[in-house]
């Protein structure tokens, strides 16, 4: 079995990046995969990559990250002026943000409008 | 917003103190893109010499390496020098028994492993010092994966000036085009760093995102 933790953005907007990060982990730390609705800004995904790689050990190997967006390049100057205040106003909201274990999600595919998620055996997984 | 508007005075402070007459040159990319390859080229071309060791295991690169003093000339004989700065492959898992696959004891390849968590840390916060990077991505590989859009974004979160080499054109299923799909907004040269293709047309480009 495969647990989704579903993450909406007001449960993060007002953390700092490092404790965004230290719950963001700590639900992939349960074995789940975070569904975070919108995105980490890229400073904070280079951080989380910072964290998973300081936590690394012989039972946690990492993690998979994915995020999925509206491509700006396909909109309008106006649509994109729209999307970039609303941006600035109510923060990254956009799209969301799969991050989940490594050891659950062998393995993630993804193209500007879909994510697909290849999850290792279960057996493999309980020898781990 | 307060993380926001510290996060510009910083960028603001560091485009204004960046020496621009020693220029850092960094080659960032996943594990087994070709980075140490491309290094190794680079300074074969213009040093005579090599500068990293290459494996196909992944994570061979485990500490930063920096050639100072690379000059390079193009066709007009004008002349770039950089200190070239060859970094350890990022990734969001590494996994010490992917090493034994590839036939590491198990003892190396725990240690392997976690050289190569170092190295990722290492590789991330050097990012700011760098004043132009290289994004070496392998092109018979999904350039989609998050950690080539991480890396990418970071550097335009920085304002520092991209071009991405796609390496390893010389296979067959190597898709160039998917790479220029991916960035549409970057320079794109494809070049196949271990046998030497198309390495002047990234020599002329790199001219144009520094020179």
């Amino acid at each position: 079995m495969v647990t989704f933790h579903f993450v909406p953005y007001q449960e993060i907007e007002d953390l700092n990046s490092t404790k965004r990060i230290s719950k963001l982990m700590g639900i992939v730390r349960q074995d789940k995969i975070v569904v975070l609705e919108g995105q980490l800004h890229k400073e904070e995904e280079t951080a989380l990559i910072e964290s998973t790689m300081s936590d690394i050990n012989e039972e946690f190997r990492g993690i998979e990250l994915a995020v999925i967006y509206p491509e700006k390049q396909k909109m309008d100057a106006m649509k994109r002026l729209k999307f970039d205040i609303a941006r600035f106003l109510v923060g990254n909201r956009q799209g969301f943000t799969i991050v989940g274990p490594a050891s659950i999600v062998k393995r993630v595919r993804q193209n500007p409008s879909s994510i697909e998620l290849f999850t290792q055996e279960a057996r493999k997984r309980k020898k781990r | 917003m307060g993380g926001f508007i510290s996060r510009f005075i910083q960028r603001y402070f560091r485009n204004i103190f960046r020496n621009r007459s020693h220029v850092r040159l960094g080659l960032y990319g996943p594990p087994n893109a070709g980075k140490s390859t491309l290094a190794n080229k680079i300074c074969k071309d213009w040093l005579n010499q090599e500068m990293s060791t290459v494996s196909p295991i992944p994570h061979e690169t485990r500490e930063i390496q920096i050639k100072e003093e690379v000059s390079i000339k193009n066709e007009d004989g004008k002349t770039l020098s950089f200190s070239l700065v060859d970094t350890p492959g990022i990734a969001t898992k590494i996994d010490y028994e992917d090493f034994i696959k590839k036939g590491l004891k198990e003892a190396v390849a725990k240690k392997r492993a976690k050289e190569a968590t170092k190295g990722v840390i290492e590789s991330i916060k050097w990012l700011d010092s760098m004043d132009a990077v290289v994004v070496v991505l392998d092109a018979t590989q999904d350039p989609y994966s998050q950690v080539n859009i991480t890396i990418v974004g970071n550097l335009q979160a920085r304002n520092i000036p991209v071009l991405i080499v796609a390496n390893k054109v010389d296979l067959r299923r190597a898709k160039l085009n998917k790479v220029k799909a991916a960035f549409p907004q970057y320079e794109v040269v494809g070049v196949s760093a271990k046998l030497g293709t198309n390495v002047n047309e990234f020599y002329n480009t790199l001219f144009k995102l520094v020179g």
